[in-house]
């Protein structure tokens, strides 16, 4: 790739403060975990409807998860996410922006505890919190 | 739903496994896009990278109908160290100490995980 395909260009855009791009990834983090739950509860409600190993098996079991509204609303909220996290990404570095979103697991165990009963425990919160920091630690080399 | 089976495990790590071939993908076609050109997906790297993300999609959610999603979630950090194995070995980027030391936490924290779950 020739050095003038990826330098950037003068924004075609009205740029966001550091603090409205913060902002818009907070709110993606917020967005990815409600699509998570919806993902999930999608997922929990349906059955292997027949075996993975024909065309007709295929599609008995994929047919159900296309319809299923919770798993459309939950992928729908995923790309309206991955949408907004692309505009934050216009005028913010990758390397500050990227670590923001493993703050979704936080969320995701939360409101786990709330929708789904599940628990918490040492070993599960200290593993989001290392993969947070790991993330982190990744993304001050991406740019 | 205290338990999380090792099927459900399985499955997530291999959507994990599936979208960042889809990730590879997409940024093989990404550098083959001119702007402006329509039928972005008449570009059969970014189509197939779509469709991988598909794929990877469905093993998700045929995983998530077990298991709990405070465990299955952070799974799917598992892409980040897949991701950066393919950038290293296909696209040839460098390896820096900061990428292994993020993937040597993030093992850590799905090995804690891994711990932790029901």
């Amino acid at each position: 790739m020739s050095a003038s395909a990826i330098a950037p260009s003068a924004p075609k855009h009205k740029a966001l403060s550091r603090r409205q791009a913060v902002g818009l990834v907070f709110l993606c983090t917020l967005i990815a975990a409600v699509s998570q739950m919806l993902i999930k509860l999608g997922a929990r409600g349906s059955a292997v409807a027949a075996p993975w190993t024909s065309v007709a098996g295929v599609w008995a079991n994929i047919y159900p998860m296309a319809t299923n509204f919770h798993l459309i609303g939950g992928y729908a909220l995923y790309a309206l996410m991955t949408v907004m996290f692309i505009l934050a990404l216009r005028d913010e570095e990758l390397s500050v922006m990227y670590p923001f979103i493993s703050l979704s697991y936080v969320w995701v165990a939360g409101l786990s505890i709330w929708l789904f009963g599940e628990t918490m425990n040492v070993f599960k919160s200290l593993g989001v919190i290392v993969i947070v920091a790991g993330v982190a630690v990744l993304g001050k080399d991406g740019k | 739903m205290a338990q999380t089976p090792f099927q459900s495990i399985a499955l997530v790590a291999l959507a994990s496994f599936i979208g960042s071939f889809g990730a590879l993908f997409l940024k093989a076609g990404a550098a083959k896009v001119k702007l402006g050109k329509r039928y972005l997906f008449l570009n059969s790297r970014l189509a197939l990278g779509v469709a991988l993300f598909c794929a990877s999609s469905l093993a998700y959610v045929v995983g998530l109908r077990q298991g709990e999603i405070s465990v299955l979630y952070p799974l799917v950090s598992l892409s980040y160290i897949w991701t950066m194995l393919w950038s290293w070995l296909f696209l040839k980027e460098r390896m820096t100490r900061n990428k292994f030391l993020g993937i040597g936490l993030i093992v850590v924290g799905i090995v804690f995980i891994g711990i932790g779950k029901g």
